[in-house]
């Protein structure tokens, strides 16, 4: 064990491939990172640029092809899928860019979700879920569903959902991409206060500068390979834009 | 956690009810009918052991040869060929437990205002031991009415339903062809019997009174046909032998010669009735149990589109912690519910339109606790069977694939 032992993300050399018909097609090539406990971190980078593979590795919802990936200590080239189901229900934290709710569970079950894979009962259950809905702002929503609130309310309740699990690390794919300004610095503004006041380490994905600019670190992809790794108030402006 | 997989498969159920129901329906059918097709079977097969145990167990009935006047061949039992002494011959062979020498005919009886045509049988007490008949009310005759020949009648259920109609008939004088003769009492009623012939229709009185008073044959102390009653089933070979050496001795029938009289095992006959019976009830059985399948594959269609439908879901379940076990109980359990409740409404409309066919046609039926217990448990194979395949699928899915799908 080297000095980033206490890393939440350790990533050295990796490498994706995926087969197709015409041969292999790498996607990432030699990404190495570390992500230290509280850090923010926006994932940037035009499309094809391998953020998408990126990210879906870094939640264990797909594997590498080679190199290695050290998550809050474990190394996940050697775990099984259910280990992995472990992972992601105890130390991730998921919010997706279509909010992905199940649309026929009301507010509290859908947040209550994560905790039915831990067989927490439903008493708890339903506690802790009202609970992260009141942190989130939606307290007086929790029998509604996801088709009868806004879309910034609905990324919310994903939030409520990625936390209640009180994981290290949410992982946040495009969390804006589907709301309109306003909703979307409500929703920043939660993701700050989640990462300075609770200390959880944030690794968002977006194409949108002035979201990228709520992180305090700035990765930077392109064609597989990392060209930028730094704080994002250094960054050369062309480095925040989309399609760089 | 069960618990709340329970729960969740409910609500997945609840989602599209409609199609939930039409699923269901399949499972209704299969259990009903096989509920409804297992009683009537059973109810068949139930009647028919009813009427052989009616008949009395291990017989033989020995009946007389037949005889050729003037070219024409009288039918068995035309020829007087078998005796009062016979009988008594055969009662001391070994494994017999009862004889009852039998003269059938046909009388008019007359009771005050109502008179009745009826089959009067001249037989011995262990006629009612042979046929396993009880008697109702009154007494049996005995042997010193058979020394004595006297004029006593027991009566079946339909003659005296005929004659008395409320009246008590015990201790009543009748006439039979114009004498008179004392009810001593009054047989239990029997029902049908295999050929559907009404058994309380009859008569009996003791078989000395019946040769020499009311029938009155020429071959004085012959009998139409001898009931033999062995001891146990197993006897029942070794009897039927010694039976046909003893007689056969007795006629001095010479060696390869044919008998003058025939044995005839009337278990034999019972019991293919009720193997008939018992094949009957299985292949009703199969044959619903095929709609029980069909019923199956229903699930499994309407699983497997649900699982295809529910794709995106099992992604995001996944992304959030199931375990692909996890997803497999999760629709396991929906196609488990689906079949047991299904069940539950087969078994209710099974067992109500069994009841329905007796009521409205009269058939026997007989709904057995075994019979829901096996519908229950093959409704619930039926359900992990054809779930399994579309929840092993769900749970085979690559999250990340789950998760991208439209």
């Amino acid at each position: 064990m080297d000095g980033n032992a206490d890393a939440v993300i350790r990533i050295e050399q990796l490498y994706k491939e995926y087969l197709t018909e015409a041969g292999p097609v790498p996607v990432l090539k030699d990404v190495s990172v570390t992500v230290e406990p509280g850090e923010f971190v926006a994932v940037m980078g035009p499309s094809g640029s391998g953020k998408s593979t990126f990210m879906n590795i870094l939640g264990c919802l797909d594997v590498a092809t080679g190199g290695r990936y050290v998550l809050n200590g474990r190394d996940v080239g050697t775990l099984d899928s259910d280990q992995l189901a472990h992972l992601r229900n105890q130390v991730i934290g998921f919010v997706f860019q279509g909010f992905n709710l199940l649309p026929r569970a009301n507010l509290e079950d859908n947040v209550g979700l994560p905790l039915i894979y831990r067989g927490v009962p439903r008493g708890e259950r339903l506690e802790h879920a009202r609970e992260m809905l009141a942190k989130v702002g939606l307290g007086a929503y929790n029998r509604s569903r996801p088709n009868q609130i806004s879309g910034g309310q609905q990324q919310r309740v994903a939030i409520a959902r990625a936390l209640v699990n009180r994981p290290k690390l949410i992982l946040a794919d495009e969390p804006t991409g589907n709301l309109d300004t306003a909703t979307s610095k409500e929703v920043m503004a939660l993701f700050t206060e989640l990462n300075e006041r609770d200390g959880i380490t944030i690794v968002l994905v977006t194409h949108e500068s002035d979201i990228a600019a709520n992180a305090h670190r700035l990765v930077r992809l392109a064609d597989g390979r990392i060209i930028y790794d730094g704080p994002v108030e250094h960054a050369a402006p062309e480095l925040m834009g989309s399609t760089a | 956690m069960t618990a709340a997989m329970l729960a969740e498969a409910w609500v997945a159920m609840g989602a599209n009810r409609l199609r939930t129901f039409l699923t269901m329906l399949g499972m209704v059918i299969g259990v009903g009918a096989v509920i409804l097709m297992l009683a009537v079977g059973q109810g068949a097969q139930q009647q028919v052991e009813a009427s052989i145990a009616s008949m009395g167990s291990n017989l033989f009935i020995i009946l007389s040869g037949s005889t050729t006047s003037g070219g024409l061949r009288m039918g068995g039992g035309a020829a007087p060929t078998l005796t009062l002494a016979d009988a008594q011959a055969l009662e001391e062979l070994p494994s017999v437990a009862a004889i009852a020498p039998s003269s059938p005919g046909t009388a008019q009886i007359v009771y005050g205002p109502n008179n009745w045509s009826t089959q009067v049988i001249g037989t011995t007490p262990a006629f009612l031991a042979v046929r396993d008949w009880k008697l109702a009310a009154g007494f049996p005759f005995t042997d010193s009415d058979i020394r004595s020949a006297t004029r006593v009648a027991l009566l079946g259920k339909t003659v005296v339903t005929n004659l008395f109609g409320d009246e008590d008939p015990v201790g009543k004088t009748l006439r039979i062809k114009n004498s008179p003769y004392m009810v001593l009492g009054v047989l239990a009623p029997k029902g049908q019997s295999l050929d559907g012939r009404d058994q309380d229709d009859t008569v009996i009185v003791p078989v000395t009174t019946a040769q020499r008073k009311l029938f009155g044959t020429q071959f004085a102390g012959t009998v139409r046909f001898i009931m033999v009653q062995a001891e146990s089933a197993a006897a029942m070979p070794a009897v039927e032998r010694a039976m046909n050496e003893l007689l056969r001795q007795r006629h001095r029938i010479r060696e390869g010669a044919d008998s003058d009289f025939s044995v005839r095992n009337l278990t034999a006959l019972a019991n293919t009735a009720a193997e008939t019976a018992q094949v009957m009830s299985l292949m009703l059985g199969a044959i619903a149990s095929v709609s029980l399948l069909v019923g199956g594959i229903g699930i499994m269609n309407i699983m497997l589109v649900s699982v295809t439908e529910r794709t995106r879901e099992i992604g995001i379940r996944m992304a959030i912690g199931a375990r692909g076990k996890d997803i497999l109980l999760q629709f396991l359990l929906e196609a488990i519910i689906i079949s047991v409740i299904g069940c539950l409404i087969g078994v209710v409309l099974g067992v109500g339109g069994a009841l329905t066919v007796s009521e409205v046609s009269g058939m026997a039926i007989v709904i057995t606790a075994s019979s829901i217990v096996m519908a229950f448990a093959v409704a619930a194979a039926v359900g992990i069977f054809f779930g399994w395949y579309p929840a092993k699928k769900a749970a085979a899915m690559k999250p990340i694939d789950a998760l991208r799908y439209q």
